[in-house]
């Protein structure tokens, strides 16, 4: 299998026709006007309505479960509980992912599903969910990661031992695993050091918040095939983790992407899906299932929050010398945060020689997180940039000289071992700097933060095809999600490639009958890795199609060249020949040779990583507490931009995102353990009027290992975001806020104590 | 099981007839009897806007409203938007500038845009933010929506 191209043939003089260009997308009409599919919108005959019954308790076993009267009711095609999965083991990743969306032994959440009705209506469906008996026995339960480590805390597993930790003793706990990440000899560090600034930070769990809520629809028939319809990042890896937990051949699952409605990292695992399988299997009819709001604010994977402890050293000249991180990353109530990103990350974009950072995951009785861009990263950059922000402040030196003072640049190699080519790290810092915003004082009354972040980028397992039809004009398969415009992307790439124009390409979504495995589409991987796939396949196609313009002309395939979208002798002493165009050698050799494609299925690698500076202006009202984001520009690079209007709309939805983060997102759980806000009103994202235009200057240092140069955006514009914003709120109040998110009532408290502050203390 | 009651309406133009029972929304009528699912449901409490449409030119959530209410009534939905295959100035703005990301809330800040710039055709930047505060984003951070909206008011105006 390839890993990269063996040639990416970069040219960093390359003439480009398409690739930085603005067309529209071609899913964009449907968007326009109603007609795109998204998870809920699709029906088939005979189709039931399932539902699903949720524990109204954070900790409870589950003693008996009764479900003949909802089965008696008329309408009711079918009901399961857990004794419908195959059983198995607890503490194991399918035994784990099974009790996740159907509760075994234990309710371990408020919303933890424990039963599913599928039936003749949506409303049969709500009555029937009333008449199911779940005999509960409540359990002490925990909430506080803080509290879940405590010695006396409810314990949810009693088989879970921390991993990674030898000296833990032999008894049950709610810490999962412990990661020690090291580089250097921090003692030293911290001598050589002339300030040292360290403080304890948290965050809560906060939603991705896409607006579709996740819908599907599972057809089982009688010989055991499954056809499934939904909103998912990943398709291949819900086909496959399907057939674990249901214990079956892969064959037996073909799932089609819908549309997605956002999902950010909260549709990279599956919830109602599994479930909507084994009604159908059970009432032998189709089986549509689409959450509620709550159900999804309940259910759903929020975000990890975070307690963590941060200490960094540096000189007086601005010379990092040490960092230091204890960190502490909820889970719910299975392993699975993807912490170990935050080690990796947190410090990564400065050079630095002495770290220590001790990492541990831990449950308790909340709904299982899932992904969210850049998963784990930006609530912990929220201490590390406050605390190197201090620093400079500290020292008397602006914030982006501090940051350039200890930038990591090409050929650095980062703590996770890997060595970096070009990066732009060094660049983006200096744009931010150049900037107009940057230049611009700040207003009276405001304060202005920035912050640095940094994001591995992602390659990993892709496959995808491209057909050439008899009239020449190209269709493209492709097996991942399309997050945020991917597909013009991948179009734009084939046609520059081939040289023709991009309405002459289509892509379209594979279902997973259709080609290879294709990894989650996250992590800033999708257009680098089906690029690379793409790019390949235009080159294969390009190869067949001078061979067989070479034999229609009776010359050798080396004497014809390919170029701007046509065939021709590579010289005149070739032969007096018109140059063809694609349409002109399909059209006379598909009846005789045989359709052109190219297919490749690849083991990506060679992602460059992504690095962004935020610069934001924030108001507080004095009265209230609000802050309001009065100015923000995001500085990224993105190695290429490809669709520029695509890239900016992304940056500037992860800012958005991150504004939400920093100043409200939060759930809030009541003493009884359950969920308080699991309503839109109540868990209140940002809005039209909260925000500013958002600014956007696009780096581009390109990755010399992608035929274009690009590098993955996506998951870098929320890193630095809270950070940011918290570094502007000290700036013009005086103190630096460290918990997350930096709410009125928080900001009213920091009012009050700055007013007691020497100007020596303030900020 | 309640009695169901007998509703004539006329969405974008046409005239739909259909049983319901009392409790039914319209974004469910809409949706689940009619077949027209470009009106989206995000949250079914009136938060998110996705399921806006127009009631006799009122912009409503379809979530808030019942599918009897709509008995008599005109109703206006993103399948009606355009004029055959004419696109609105607001739908051809959102294409030229990227307005719409994922699109499951498009189709519903195009109903509320379209209300707005019917009532007021030269907003300002910031009235167009609180007249679209009611239709959550979670793409885009909202800045291409705004500049989509100016630049269709400013062709609309002729300007």
């Amino acid at each position: 299998m390839a890993t990269i191209l063996e040639e990416s043939g970069f040219n960093p003089n390359q003439k480009l026709n398409i690739i930085g260009t603005n067309p529209v997308k071609q899913d964009g009409l449907d968007k326009v006007t109603g007609r795109a599919k998204f998870g809920a919108d699709a029906f088939l005959p005979g189709m039931l309505f399932g539902k699903i019954l949720r524990s109204p308790h954070a900790h409870a076993n589950i003693k008996s479960i009764d479900t003949s009267a909802a089965e008696a009711l008329p309408g009711v095609k079918s009901v399961i509980t857990s004794a419908d999965f195959p059983s198995i083991p607890q503490g194991t990743g399918a035994g784990d992912m099974t009790r996740n969306v159907m509760a075994v032994e234990k309710a371990l959440y408020d919303g933890h599903p424990v039963a599913a009705v599928a039936a003749t209506s949506e409303a049969i469906a709500k009555r029937a969910l009333k008449l199911i008996k779940v005999d509960y026995e409540v359990l002490p339960h925990v909430i506080d990661p803080l509290d879940a480590i405590k010695p006396d805390a409810p314990i949810l597993h009693d088989y879970m031992r921390t991993k990674g930790d030898p000296d833990a003793p032999d008894v049950p706990t709610n810490v999962t695993e412990k990661m020690i990440t090291q580089l250097g000899d921090v003692a030293k560090g911290f001598a050589a050091a002339d300030v040292i600034v360290e403080h304890d930070y948290d965050s809560k769990p906060m939603h991705q918040g896409y607006i579709e809520p996740q819908g599907c629809i599972a057809d089982y028939s009688e010989d055991g095939q499954i056809e499934l319809w939904c909103c998912t990042q990943a398709p291949f890896v819900y086909r496959d983790r399907l057939t674990a937990i249901l214990k079956l051949d892969s064959s037996k699952i073909n799932v089609q992407q819908s549309e997605l409605g956002g999902g950010f990292g909260g549709k990279t695992g599956f919830y109602a899906e599994p479930l909507a399988i084994l009604l159908s299997k059970k009432a032998s009819r189709p089986v549509k299932m689409t959450l509620t709001r709550n159900e999804v604010f309940r259910g759903t994977g929020p975000v990890s929050g975070t307690n963590s402890r941060i200490k960094m050293g540096c000189t007086k000249d601005g010379i990092i010398t040490a960092a230091e991180a204890d960190l502490v990353f909820q889970t719910g109530p299975y392993t699975g945060s993807m912490y170990f990103n935050a080690p990796n990350a947190m410090f990564t974009r400065y050079d630095l020689e002495n770290v220590h950072i001790v990492s541990r995951e831990v449950v308790s009785n909340r709904p299982k997180v899932n992904s969210f861009r850049a998963p784990c990263v930006p609530q912990i950059v929220f201490g590390v940039e406050g605390v190197v922000d201090e620093m400079a402040r500290k020292i008397g030196m602006d914030p982006i000289d501090f940051r350039l003072k200890n930038a990591a640049g090409d050929g650095h190699t980062a703590i996770y071992g890997d060595t970096w080519g070009p990066i732009g790290f060094i660049e983006t810092l200096k744009a931010a700097k150049n900037c107009d915003h940057y230049k611009t004082p700040v207003k009276p009354g405001e304060g202005r933060g920035i912050s640095s972040g940094f994001w591995f980028n992602r390659g990993g397992e892709t496959a995808g095809s491209l057909t050439l039809a008899p009239d020449g004009t190209v269709t493209i398969v492709i097996g991942t999600a399309d997050v945020a415009g991917s597909r013009v992307s991948i179009a734009m790439m084939a046609a520059e490639e081939l040289g023709i124009a991009i309405d002459k390409v289509r892509v379209s979504f594979a279902d997973t009958n259709s080609l290879g495995f294709n990894r989650v589409t996250a992590g800033s991987r999708t257009t680098y890795s089906v690029g690379m796939v793409v790019v390949n396949n235009a080159r294969q196609v390009i190869k067949e199609l001078c061979s067989r313009a070479a034999g229609i002309w009776g010359v050798p395939a080396e004497s014809v060249v390919y170029e701007e979208g046509q065939v021709r002798p590579a010289s005149s002493n070739v032969g007096d020949f018109e140059p063809m165009s694609i349409g002109d050698i399909t059209s006379k050799t598909t009846m005789s040779h045989g359709p052109i494609a190219g297919h490749s299925e690849m083991n990506v690698t060679g992602a460059g990583p992504g690095f962004g500076v935020h610069i934001v202006d924030v108001k507080v009202d004095e009265g209230t507490g609000r802050v309001d984001c009065t100015r923000y520009t995001v500085v990224q690079d993105v190695g290429k931009s490809i669709h520029p209007l695509q890239v900016e709309g992304q940056v500037q939805g992860g800012a958005v995102q991150g504004l939400g983060w920093a100043l409200n997102e939060e759930y809030i759980y009541n003493d009884k353990g359950c969920l308080d806000n699991a309503s839109f009103l109540d868990y209140r994202m940002p809005v039209a009027s909260d925000v500013p235009m958002v600014d956007t200057v696009i780096v581009e240092v390109p990755n010399p290992a992608h035929p274009f140069g690009l590098r993955g955006v996506g998951e870098v514009p929320v890193v630095p975001t809270m950070a940011a914003v918290g570094n502007a709120i000290g700036d013009a109040i005086g103190i630096r806020p460290r918990s997350l998110p930096m709410s009125p009532p928080k900001m009213l408290d920091l009012l009050e104590e700055a007013k007691g502050l020497s100007e020596s203390e303030r900020y | 099981m309640a009695k169901k009651s007998h509703v004539t309406t006329t969405v974008n133009g046409d005239e739909y007839e259909f049983l319901c029972e009392p409790g039914q929304t319209l974004v469910d009528a809409l949706r689940n009897t009619m077949g027209l699912t470009g009106t989206k449901e995000g949250c079914s409490t009136g938060d998110c806007g996705a399921c806006s449409v127009r009631l006799d030119g009122r912009l409503v959530c379809s979530c808030l409203v019942l599918a009897v209410e709509a008995d008599g009534k005109s109703v206006s939905t993103i399948e009606g938007m355009a004029n055959g295959e004419e696109l609105h100035p607001l739908q051809r703005q959102f294409l030229e500038l990227n307005g719409s990301q994922c699109g499951i809330c498009t189709p519903g800040v195009l109903i509320a845009a379209q209300a707005l710039l019917e009532k007021n055709p030269d907003p300002t930047e910031t009235e167009i933010r609180y007249y679209l505060a009611g239709n959550l984003c979670r793409c885009t951070g909202y800045d291409k929506i705004i500049r989509s909206v100016q630049a269709a008011a400013a062709e609309m105006r002729g300007s």
